[in-house]
Order: structure tokens, then sequence, then C-alpha cells
């Protein structure tokens, strides 16, 4: 017993005839099909080229549109052909002229006299199916088609739409239960022959004319109907993407299809020599032969989709530039900012990369110039410390820089001095940690050596900038993870919320912190917040000052136990 | 997308058009192979002058790639380029003496070539010192590239400008004729690329890369831009609205996903920091034929005084495309 290839054909002939000639030389008879679109001169050609060989036949041509009921038409007459012309033939395969053979043919013959009742084909009710295109699952069997999809959209469209406006439904011919699944199937002569020869065929062929795409679901309900056991998976490896095109594969995907050990491939690039001349060597050994196994191939497949639609988090680039709000991650890994700290610590930038054991920059948002940690004049990625360059695209910048250091905590200083235009963006990012003590700002004005009326302006202006990114952070908009103290709170007890920043940071570090940080020396400093009071400048964001008079930083006195002195 | 802007564009569009149907006069055709080409030929184009150290390369690597014709314009090379190009098999040579910057630097001669014998082709807009990376471009050939597109109905494809410069001076490692030029500039900007929208072309605008760091740090809105569409799916009412930066009709300019997708995208290696950088710089600024008052060259100059080094410690050093792939220079999208 033999299994017979039929094989739909409408471009690359020659690659058709390649594999054609390799299947009858195993011993399998072909019929080929070859769409009617085909000028004379290659269909002339092509049968001259097998004239040779007698098992292989060619049946009616037929004019095939994706989707239509002429692809039905002529699997049906290639169908009836191969059965009236090969007795010998107990399973019909159906393949395209894309399709390679993965594994030698008697590998194939012996599989299937090996199971001689089975019928491999695909075969899904609509309700089970996730893959079907433009939405249509059930309603591909009670609508009405009659317009292209491809070459007709906008009419298809608005008749579907019709037709559910007025509720319109066909009736499933009695005896029925739709079934999908994959083209590509490898049916018994009995189920193939009973599909065929049936008597209600005429009002099935009737009722399938106007299903849409029927060659997906004529012989998949039908063999339903008539099989006495059903693999429900197909033969041939035929990966689809995420539009519902089949993917192509190259010479590049050689070892990828040898370990699928499927029997078929499809859709096979015409030019991919190396695949052709591999497969269709008639020395073509392989040491596996395992069941068909293409979850390699599938993960590779998914991953193109997955990177397709949704892309790679926090990569701006050439080809993927998301709209606001559509990013799938506004930038690609977590980081903090700190605002406010430095004005009130000694040195913050060293203690906390001491902390939390990474690099930590300076204001990378200063005017002057990107402070990266360690005064570095040129960072990952070869952004520079130009201040003119990042201002050009703060944005950008920012996203470079998270990008380009992937794999490593980012955490930089920040404050009312500093270029604003990413507040937004950052207090709308999940990825940041925004930590702010307000106020701060006027510890270096106090220390400041000019007129005081430049200094009051000076806070005015910074007081203001500061209060606009407090109201961003107060918004219902924010993602990021915000935490808020004024100064006079902060300074009352600094080493718990440092503590609960860093553990955030660092989730999975044991030690506590050890030794704080050292607060810069605050004398004076209500003495001048009341000395802007006086000159009509009401600072508001650093908390209330008036009661404590002189503030007096509280870890150095109290003994907590995690501060090691 | 208004009907007043439309159908401007759609004017702007014939007036392109019309301007390069003028310019064809200012084209002589030295070699005309066009007859030659088959149906399904990818076509490369590019202007030309004085390039003939670098021309055995540029043609063997797209000849590698499965480039099958070539359009060349040569506009008043001495140096025996024309001669070069004239002998290859594969390539139609034009020649002109007229001005470049006239031409809207080469796009009007392009557009005119284009319309006249590469509708219905997928073209590559080029120069001499452009080299295409796409994904898989080691083991597909460019046929497998345009054939994936076609399936989709896509009609172009994107390739950002990848500035490539050696470690040392620019001029240090002479370049030889036919030599690879990336084997002396082998090192490029992995990320310090700034991305905004053009909203009446729909293209990205990307600048940024060694040029943008070493010459124009002080006027960043001046660095040239890096954004190219070569690869397209000619027809002819197309056109190219600002040398390969943008294209009309602007549908062709949205090669970029706005859903958080990622699509296919390409580099174009651009070996112009080599030995012959900095005759280059001298003669074009005799000329004063390029973008912007030649601002861009004279940037060169300024900084070739002090021996230009372009290269960093962050500088990253090219293996492959899959290096560019993963550093988000290009993408594969849904390509495997």
């Amino acid at each position: 017993m033999t299994v017979g290839f039929i094989m739909m054909c409408h471009t690359a002939l020659d690659r058709a005839a390649q594999v054609a000639r390799f299947m009858a030389e195993a011993g399998c008879p072909v019929v080929i099909h070859v769409d009617k679109r085909v000028r004379h001169r290659s269909y002339d050609k092509l049968v001259a080229a097998l004239s040779d060989i007698d098992t292989i036949s060619f049946s009616e041509r037929f004019a095939c549109d994706w989707g239509t009921w002429s692809l039905v038409a002529a699997t049906q007459a290639a169908s009836e052909q191969m059965l009236a012309r090969n007795k010998a033939v107990r399973h019909v395969f159906l393949a395209s002229g894309a399709c390679l053979p993965l594994r030698p043919l008697p590998e194939l013959i012996a599989y299937l006299d090996a199971r001689p009742t089975t019928d491999f084909i695909e075969s899904v009710t609509t309700a089970d199916v996730g893959w079907t295109i433009g939405g249509l699952d059930v309603e591909r069997f009670t609508l009405r088609f009659p317009f292209s999809w491809r070459k007709q959209r906008m009419a298809f469209d608005f008749y579907v739409r019709l037709q559910r406006r007025f509720r319109f439904k066909r009736r499933i011919p009695e005896g029925l239960d739709p079934h999908l699944g994959s083209q590509w199937w490898c049916l018994t002569r009995q189920t193939l022959s009973a599909i065929l020869e049936d008597p209600k065929r005429r009002a099935y062929d009737r009722y399938f004319r106007r299903v849409w795409i029927p060659d997906e679901s004529y012989f998949q309900t039908l063999a339903r109907i008539y099989s006495t056991q059903i693999e429900s998976r197909s033969l041939t490896l035929s990966k689809f993407d995420y539009q519902g095109k089949p993917h192509t594969f190259y010479d590049d995907h050689l070892q990828l299809l040898r370990r699928s050990d499927c029997f078929m491939a499809r859709k096979i690039w015409p030019k991919a020599d190396r695949l052709y001349r591999a497969f269709l060597s008639p020395s073509s050994e392989q040491a596996a032969r395992a069941e068909p196994n293409p979850g390699k191939i599938d993960r590779l497949f998914a991953k193109a989709a997955e990177r397709r639609v949704r892309g790679r988090a926090g990569l701006y680039m050439q080809s993927r530039y998301p709209v606001q709000d559509h990013e799938n991650g506004k930038t690609c890994a977590r980081y903090s900012v700190f605002h406010g700290f430095s004005d009130l610590f000694e040195n913050f930038d060293i203690w906390l990369s001491k902390a939390i054991g990474g690099r930590v920059h300076g204001h990378i948002f200063d005017p002057e110039r990107v402070e990266f940690s360690g005064g570095e004049k040129i960072y990952n990625g070869a952004l520079t410390d130009s201040a003119a360059l990042r201002d050009y695209n703060p944005k950008s910048f920012l996203t470079n820089l998270i990008w380009n250091t992937r794999g490593e905590h980012q955490c930089f200083q920040f404050g009312p001095r500093d270029n604003q235009d990413c507040n937004w963006f950052m207090a709308t990012d999940p990825n940041a940690q925004i930590s702010v003590v307000s106020g701060t700002w006027a510890i270096p004005l106090m220390r400041q050596n000019s007129n005081f009326s430049e200094i009051r302006r000076e806070a005015a202006r910074l007081q203001k900038i500061e209060k606009e990114h407090l109201d961003i952070l107060g918004t219902m908009y924010v993602k990021a993870r915000v935490r808020v103290w004024t100064m006079a709170e902060f300074i009352e007890n600094p080493m718990e919320p440092l503590q609960a920043i860093i553990d955030e940071i660092r989730p999975r570090a044991t030690r506590r912190l050890t030794e704080a940080p050292r607060m810069v020396d605050l004398t004076g400093f209500g003495q001048f917040l009341q000395n802007l009071k006086n000159q009509g400048m009401q600072p508001t964001v650093m908390g209330d000052f008036a009661n404590v008079g002189e503030p007096q930083p509280a870890d150095r006195d109290r003994g907590r136990p995690y501060i090691v002195r | 997308m208004g009907i007043w802007e439309r159908y401007r564009l759609r004017l702007k569009r014939r007036q392109l058009r019309f301007r390069a149907f003028r310019k064809r006069r200012e084209l002589l055709a030295l070699k005309d192979r066009t007859s030659s080409i088959g149906a399904r030929d990818v076509i490369a184009v590019a202007v030309l002058r004085n390039e003939c150290v670098r021309l055995p390369y540029f043609l063997r690597y797209y000849r590698d790639l499965g480039v099958r014709h070539f359009f060349m314009i040569d506009n008043g090379s001495n140096d025996g380029s024309r001669e070069y190009l004239a002998e290859q098999e594969d390539v139609s040579l034009w020649s002109t003496n007229a001005s470049y910057k006239a031409a809207r630097f080469g796009a009007d001669w392009l557009n005119w070539l284009l319309f006249r014998y590469a509708r219905g082709h997928w073209i590559l807009a080029l120069d001499v010192d452009e080299f295409l990376v796409y994904p898989f471009c080691d083991t597909r050939p460019v046929q497998a590239l345009t054939d994936w597109l076609d399936t989709y109905n896509v009609r172009s494809f994107p390739a950002m400008v990848l500035d490539m410069y050696p470690k040392g001076p620019v001029g240090a490692e002479r370049y030889r004729e036919g030599q690879n030029p990336f084997e002396i500039a082998a090192y490029f900007d992995a990320g310090n690329y700034t991305i905004s929208k053009n909203p009446s072309f729909q293209n990205l605008w990307i600048q940024g890369g060694p040029r943008a760091r070493t010459m124009f740090a002080d006027a960043p809105e001046d660095a040239p831009s890096l954004n190219k569409i070569p690869l397209v799916k000619w027809h002819w009412s197309y056109c190219f609205a600002s040398s390969t930066h943008m294209l009309l009709p602007r549908g062709l300019n949205q090669i970029y996903d706005e859903w958080g997708g990622e699509k296919a995208s390409g580099c174009l290696l651009h070996a112009k920091f080599l030995s012959t950088f900095e005759a280059k710089v001298e003669e074009e600024l005799e000329r004063r034929e390029h973008f912007a008052g030649s601002r861009e060259y004279l940037a060169y100059a300024e900084s070739l005084k002090g021996e230009t080094n372009l290269w960093c410690k962050w500088s990253e050093k090219y293996v492959n495309w899959r290096q560019l792939e993963i550093l988000g220079l290009m993408s594969k999208g849904n390509w495997a």
C-alpha cells in the first residue's frame, strides 16, 4: 500500500516539478493541479519536464483565489483522479507546490501503514479556534460571502455588517457540524471516497460554495461524518503568523527543520537551494525517527509574533516608535529618582552607591552638564555629558540611558534646578521609583553669597518649579512608585524612609543599612526661612519649621539599632 | 489628514515628478544596459563623484547580496570612476556635469531614472559609502527580503544610517581599493540616537551618533539626519521628497509601528570616515554643493583640524546584524 500526493501549484513550478519527481521516484503517484492563471508556456514546460514519469498526472485546472470555493473544487477533481487511477493508494496526502518532504518517503509510508484507518486532518469546532482571520468563526458558516476578502475588502466588510444588522443567518445543512482546520490533510481512501461519492454532495457543495474559506472547512467538516478514526493534526508543518500568512522557511532553518521530525513542511522559499538539496537528495540520512515534534519551530515563530505585536519594552527606534501610552513599557527597566536628597546630604550619591552596591549618578538633568556616575564624560552607548545634546531631546536621553544600561539599576539625583521636561514621562512610568524630599533646594541658597533680593527671587522660582512637579506627582495619572516627604518630616527620622527605598531597589538584600548619610549642617536654616518670609516670600514646600526653631538632625542623637558608630 | 493637506502633498508630488522630468536632459546615458534587467531583479541606484577607490567593494558587496543591476549617475568624476563603471556588465551608467545641489542633491535624477526604468522593481537607493545590513543578511539574499515584504504588501523598508569609524584618527590607516572598509572603520555608537516625528511627512527624524556627539554638540538640531528608506518597491507615481530620507506618498514613510510592536528594519553601515575623508571634505567645501550651505562639511573641516578621533571607550565594535538587533538599532519584526 502506498500514499498518493495531490500537489496544488501556482508559482515556482520548477520547484514543484523537483518535489513531484522525488515523490514519484519513491513510488508514490502524484496528481498535480496547476492554477489556471499560470501561463500556458510555463504549464507546458512543467508537463514536458515530468512527461518521463507515468505515475505523475495533471488534473483539470481551476483558477484559484485565496479563500474561495475554487480551491476545494480543484482538490475534489484531483482527488477523484487520484483514486480512480491508482488503486494501490490507501492514503491521499494534500500538499502544495511549496511543500518539502523532510523525512524520506518510505518512513511516511511505514508510518501510515502502521495506522491504516487513521485520517490525519486538523479538525476543530469553531468555538475552539483562536486563529481565524477577521474575527469570523461561526459566522463563516452562517453568513454569505460573495465578495473577495483580498480584492473587495470594502464590499466584503459592508456585506458582513449588513447581514449582522439584519440578523441574517444561513441554515447549516442537516447532519453537518462545522469544523475548521489546516487545509493540508492526509485522508484514507475510505474517507475521501465517501466524501466524494456522498449522495448529498451536491447539496453540501452548494452550501460550502458560499462559506468563507471553504478549503479550511469542507473536508474538515465532512471527514467528521465518515471517518472512523480522526487524528486531529496535520502531517504538514505549516505555521501562520498573526496576520494569517504562512511563515516561510529559508536555508538557515535547515537544522530546525531536521530536528522537527515532521514529514512535510510548508512553505519553503523557492530559492532556498540548500533546503531543497538537503531534503531531496536520495542519501539524506537522518538519525531521528521520532514522532513529529515542531516545538522549537513553534517557539521561534511565537517569539517573532510577540516581537511584532508587543516589541521590546522601552525601546525607541526606527521601526518602533509607539504613540504615547501605547509603549508596552515606557522604559525597559526600573530606575530610581532621588529628588532633593543631594542638597540635604553630603556626598549622597557615594553613600547610596555603597548602600545598593551599584553606580549612582548625580544630577543627570543638571543645566550645566550631565553628571554621570564618577564624573564620566561619556557613558554606556556613547551618551555624552553635553547638556545641549541632552536638552535637545530629554526623553530620548532618558530612555537611551535606561536602555543602554539594561541589567543595572539606574539611580540619579534630581531637583528643581534641573531640566524638568521628563517629569510627566517619569511620573507615568511604572518603572520609575520617585522619592521626593521637598524644599531642600533652599539649603544651598542659605549659603549662597549674593544679595538677598536675588536669593529671594531664586527661591520663589525654585519653589514654583518644585510645586509644579509635586502637582504632577499628585495627579491620578501617576504610575510611578512615588514617595513624598517635606524636609521637616524627613529630617525627623531619615533612616526609616531610606531603608524602605533601598529595600525596594534591592529586595533580596539581607543586610540592613549600617551607616547613615551625613546630613549637611542646618544651623541657621529656620532663621533663613524666617528671613525669606520677612522679605515677603512664603516658603511652604519644606514643611513646618516654625515650631522646631533650629532643626536638629534626629538620627545623630537617638540610638538607632542599625546605626553603627 | 485633512483633504486640503492631502491635496497639497499630491500637488507637491506632481511638482517633484515634473522637476525630475525636466532634469532628465541633464543626464547623458553612457552605458544603457537597462534592457538586460530581469522582471524580478532588484536594482541599486547611486549618485557618485570621484569614488573610484570605493567602487570595487561596493559593487561586490551588493552583487553578493543579490542585487542584479546598478544605475549609476556619475556627477563629473575625473578619477576614472566613470571608465571603471562603464566596463561593468551589470551597470547602466549616466553622466552629468550639472549641479548636484540644483538637482535637489541628486534626488531629481534618481526620481527620473526610477520613473523611467524601475517601475515595478524593488530598488535600493544608496550612496557608494553605504552598506545595507538587514535581518538574516548573512544567510538570505535580498530577494528573500523583498519576497517576504511582497507577501505583506509592504512597499518600503527602512534602514537607519549607522556611522562607522576607526579607532584612532580617521585618516591613520589608508583604505585600499577593494578592501572591506569595516576592517578599518569597525566601530559605531550604540545608543545615543534621538528620534522625533515629522508631522507633515509622517517620517521619523533620527539624529545622533558620532557626528552629533563630536561635531554638533553645540547645535544638535543641525546634526545630520540618519533616517533612510533605501529599499522601495517602485511605482511610477512615487518620488523621493528629500534625498532618500523621505518619500511621497507619505504612506511609504510609515515604516514604524505605533502601537508598541516592532516592524522589520535594517541599518546602512556608513563608511564615510576613512582615509579618503579628508580629501573629500576639501573637495566638497570647494564645490559647496551640499545640503544647508554644506554646514556638515564645514563642521567636518573644523574637526579635521584637530585630528578627528571619533572613537570613545563606549564605542561598540561591529560584529554582525544580530548584534545590531540585540542593541535595538534594527529589528527582525516578525520575520523569522
